[in-house]
């Protein structure tokens, strides 16, 4: 029986915190990945965005979400980056991670799709859904995630997963 | 390592087509999940139905989100279970989740999150049949086709 979903890597953010998560050296064997990550930021806020890029480029991107706080319900877009996530700030609610899990699937363009739930047990929890699209057909053979404002803090984790269809 | 996500059957269009069709799906699994990732001609949307039933057998509610508004609909007695929105464009993906399909004495239901240039969108659905299904299918709106390239897999997912 074929196994669909093998970790490639898991990376932990050490005491000094990082201000990017980076897989490097994907191997190009899989059909899709899928990452799924842990993660609070630094910045002085309720929360922070994660944004995804590859190749390390910030060029080609672009997103399109759609939150709700539990009482009201929004969209946006980003023309230039790729917004896949939430990650609870420096002020949330101690010992708190938002989870998320990015999950590239495309062979031409590499669209993402993103969900995240960022609970709080305060003001500041959201639950979200984005689409992203890196408008490159070059093969992926690096995957950055990353804060807007603050680096990832310590403890924040992500792992990489490769996906076969066949 | 237990296999518990196995893949089922991947198509990949040489050409464009107005529908993908899995046939004969095994029992043997718990849940399924159908990965799109490709595009449509034209405006059409995407629909799902299970067994080939074109009747009203089926309905849906959904979220979207289309960069600037946040709005949600639903359908009830419907002939399909529509699993995208908007224009689906050239780039998009769909992952749809099919739960408890082969059981004979519940409704099924669907969890599909569908993303394209365009919009996001996160939908529920409802196949009102207690049959258990043996096929799956994904078909332009209309006449209209999907792109030469796009790729279908589906996977089956045991609980044990």
């Amino acid at each position: 029986m074929a196994v669909t979903h093998k970790l490639i890597q898991t990376i932990t953010v050490g005491s000094g915190g990082s201000a990017s998560i980076d897989f490097t050296s994907i191997p190009q064997t899989y059909t899709d990945l899928l990452v799924l990550y842990s993660a609070r930021s630094a910045r002085a806020a309720v929360g922070d965005d994660v944004y995804i890029r590859f190749n390390g480029l910030s060029t080609n991107l672009s997103s399109r979400t759609l939150y709700g706080t539990g009482s009201a319900t929004a969209s946006y877009s980003d023309a230039s980056v790729a917004y896949i996530g939430y990650a609870v700030g420096d002020t949330s609610t101690a010992s708190v991670f938002s989870n998320g899990n990015p999950n590239y699937v495309g062979s031409t363009n590499k669209s993402v799709s993103g969900d995240v739930v960022s609970e709080n047990n305060a003001t500041g929890a959201t639950q979200q859904f984005a689409a992203g699209l890196w408008s490159s057909t070059a093969a992926i053979t690096q995957l950055t995630i990353y804060c807007l404002n603050g680096n990832f803090k310590q403890y924040s984790s992500a792992s990489l997963y490769g996906i076969k269809n066949s | 390592m237990p296999a518990t996500y196995e893949p089922i059957a991947t198509t990949t269009l040489g050409s464009t087509q107005n529908q993908v069709d899995f046939n004969t799906i095994s029992s043997a699994y718990t849940d399924l999940v159908l990965v799109f990732n490709g595009g449509v001609t034209s405006t059409a949307d995407i629909w799902l139905r299970m067994n080939s039933d074109t009747g009203s057998n089926y309905s849906r509610t959904r979220l979207t989100g289309d960069g600037s508004t946040a709005a949600s609909t639903r359908n009830s007695a419907a002939s399909s279970i529509f699993v995208s929105v908007g224009t689906v464009g050239t780039n998009a993906n769909m992952i749809i989740h099919v739960f408890n399909y082969a059981n004979a004495t519940t409704y099924k239901t669907t969890l599909t999150r569908f993303n394209s240039s365009a919009y996001t969108a996160a939908s529920t659905g409802i196949w009102r049949s207690t049959s258990a299904i043996t096929s799956l299918t994904l078909k332009a709106e209309a006449a209209d086709t999907f792109t030469s390239g796009s790729t279908f897999t589906l996977y089956g997912i045991k609980a044990a």
